[in-house]
């Protein structure tokens, strides 16, 4: 039908796009590698130098960029589906606050020194935990999800964690409060593969767990009641679908920190390009979301190479004038 | 096929309705009439399971709705909300949202019987020209035909109405009015809606349904139920019932104050005069 093979270009085009993004990025760096190179070398170049530039540097940089971007363009777009709210994005709701947090006492109580650095995300992700724990509970009455007070409850707890990150980061040596700064503004270098690997699995599962409620998302854009008309359970689609998203926050930010802009940016714009369909939005928005990750990391450590910006500076400036540039073009959202 | 048993629902604290017994028959064409705040809409929402009952229990071919799986109670009946959400929708995309409780399992996309049902039911309210038009860019008629065609779709054997024809002229009243008749009469789905409009109910309803403060006042024919004084007790507000010389069904005029007043002053002239025939409804 029609619609199939129009949506199926539009998945070939962003993996595509995803893909020649990803060859570009391993070419360029401070030592440039001709892009007809890089086969051969990962192939055939183990133990040089350029086999390892590609392989343990950029290579899971990529990945990670892959992993996260999708998973935080995932969440926007759902979230901004369930709330109908076209400003709410995966740091409104205090999840990546707690996250931060976690983190934060981690450095302070220097748990990454004596228990290994593995402790960082672990503290980060049980933050976010915290967070959704409290957000969840405080706002499930008699079994259903009072979504609109869930929002403001999740901005809410967003100031108080940041409040207690400054608290933290006036009493901290300056030693710990470089590691906090340097954290908190996000980078996609993670030299452990297993990070990675589980970082492959947890986006692919939001996007897999998320897509059985794309129908259900259809029907909650005509609004909460309407849906339940059209025989969608809401309760059940809301709380699984809070519960994915939170899972998906709460994971990307405790491997690579506060990376911004990603989750409102990218929905809006696949929402402009190919519609309203979470059936195809959710699948482009997680591409869209990776290859625009993979772009401003790129970008991140070759401006000033070989010094590196915060990747958090890249996203927000350039999907904020990107996401300027085309509502001013079309005036609506 | 409805039937709705000892019925107490209402909101966080208080109770709007009380005691509701209730029976619809099938194939029959409701109007629910009742003042502003009487409980109306809190009757079709409890229907529609969107209210949870306090007590008693609200049933569907013998079958309690709060036990029924909601997708099998969105294939058996329909509701057609006052207004729409905006939404960024092509008119077909969003009649086809009425087939998502036909979808099985592990269906993603709809099946050529899917567009075949939308297709009819564009056809049979009128919007199929529009299929490819955003839903907020037609006119609210035309958006109430919509909101009808996704309600079809469901293939509903009852359908819920509140307010179609509030906001529309007299000519998209009758459209649509005329359209939920020829569903009735032809497709044979019983329809149940709230209406505002006393003149339009008896104008296109077999049955009237009553409710005041809470409780059903009175079901019945039109021109048992707009009795003056029934109207009068209940809506607090002087009337006139006449009939319609063609349909012959009543119709309800009201009367401005002032003109009440005069009536008043003549009626008091004439009864001095000997005469006393004033109209019986002052």
């Amino acid at each position: 039908m029609n619609k199939i093979s129009l949506w199926l270009r539009w998945v070939l085009f962003c993996s595509l796009t995803v893909a020649g993004i990803s060859l570009l990025s391993l070419s360029i760096g401070t030592a440039g590698i001709h892009i007809k190179k890089i086969l051969p070398v990962l192939l055939n170049g183990q133990g040089t130098m350029e086999y390892s530039i590609l392989f343990d540097i950029r290579l899971p940089r990529i990945i990670l960029g892959f992993c996260i971007g999708g998973a935080l363009s995932l969440a926007g777009v759902i979230l901004q589906g369930i709330f109908r709210n076209p400003l709410v994005e995966p740091y409104t709701l205090g999840i990546s606050g707690g996250a931060a947090l976690g983190v934060c006492l981690n450095i302070v109580l220097k748990f990454h020194r004596s228990l290994g650095v593995f402790t960082l995300p672990l503290f980060g992700f049980l933050g976010a935990g915290c967070v959704i724990l409290i957000i969840y509970s405080l706002n499930i009455k008699k079994g259903i999800l009072k979504i609109q007070e869930l929002l403001l409850t999740g901005v809410m707890l967003s100031f108080i964690c940041s409040s207690l990150i400054m608290l933290i980061m006036s009493i901290v040596h300056s030693e710990d409060l470089h590691g906090i700064v340097f954290w908190i503004m996000g980078s996609l270098e993670e030299p452990n593969w297993a990070f990675i690997k589980i970082s492959i699995g947890v986006s692919l599962l939001g996007l897999l767990a998320s897509y059985g409620f794309c129908l259900d998302l259809n029907a909650f854009s005509l609004g909460e009641e309407e849906a339940i008309h059209l025989g969608v359970d809401t309760e059940r689609t809301k709380r699984a679908l809070f519960i994915i998203a939170a899972l998906l926050i709460g994971y990307s930010v405790s491997v690579t920190g506060i990376i911004g802009f990603v989750g409102l940016v990218i929905p809006h714009l696949m929402r402009m390009l190919v519609g309203r369909d979470h059936r195809i939005l959710l699948i482009c928005s997680f591409l869209g979301g990776a290859a625009f990750l993979i772009i401003c990391d790129t970008l991140a450590r070759t401006i000033i190479s070989p010094m590196e910006l915060p990747v958090g500076v890249i996203t927000g400036l350039l999907g904020g004038s990107l996401f300027v540039y085309t509502l001013a073009k079309k005036g609506t959202l | 096929m409805l039937e709705i048993k000892n019925l107490t629902c209402g909101y966080t604290t208080k109770s709007i309705l009380h005691d509701i017994e209730f029976k619809a028959e099938d194939g029959e064409f409701y109007g629910i009439i009742g003042p502003n705040g009487s409980g109306k809409t809190t009757f079709l929402r409890t229907i529609s399971r969107i209210l949870k009952p306090r007590k008693g229990a609200v049933l569907l071919d013998q079958q309690d709705i709060r036990k029924m799986g909601l997708k099998e109670l969105a294939r058996k009946m329909a509701f057609v909300p006052q207004s729409l959400e905006i939404s960024r929708l092509t008119v077909e995309e969003f009649v086809l949202l009425g087939r998502i409780p036909y979808f099985s399992g592990l269906q993603f996309i709809e099946s050529k019987e899917d567009y075949l049902k939308a297709r009819q039911s564009m056809e049979l309210t009128d919007v199929l020209h529009l299929k490819d038009v955003f839903i907020d860019q037609i006119s609210g008629g035309e958006r109430q035909l919509a909101l009808i065609a996704r309600a079809l779709t469901q293939e509903p054997r009852l359908l819920l109405l509140d307010e179609p024809t509030s906001h529309l002229d007299i000519s998209h009243q009758v459209k649509i009015l005329d359209l939920l008749r020829r569903l009735n009469k032809e497709l044979k789905i019983t329809v149940m809606m709230v209406l505002h409009d006393l003149n339009l109910a008896s104008e296109y309803c077999h049955k009237l349904v009553l409710i005041n403060q809470g409780r059903i006042h009175r079901i019945g024919s039109p021109q048992e139920v707009l009795d003056y004084r029934i109207i009068e007790d209940v809506y607090k507000t002087i009337v006139v019932v006449e009939n319609n010389p063609v349909s012959n069904k009543p119709y309800v005029l009201i009367v401005s104050e002032e003109a009440r007043d005069a009536a008043c002053l003549t009626a008091k002239a004439r009864r001095k005069n000997g005469a006393s025939r004033g109209k019986d409804a002052l």
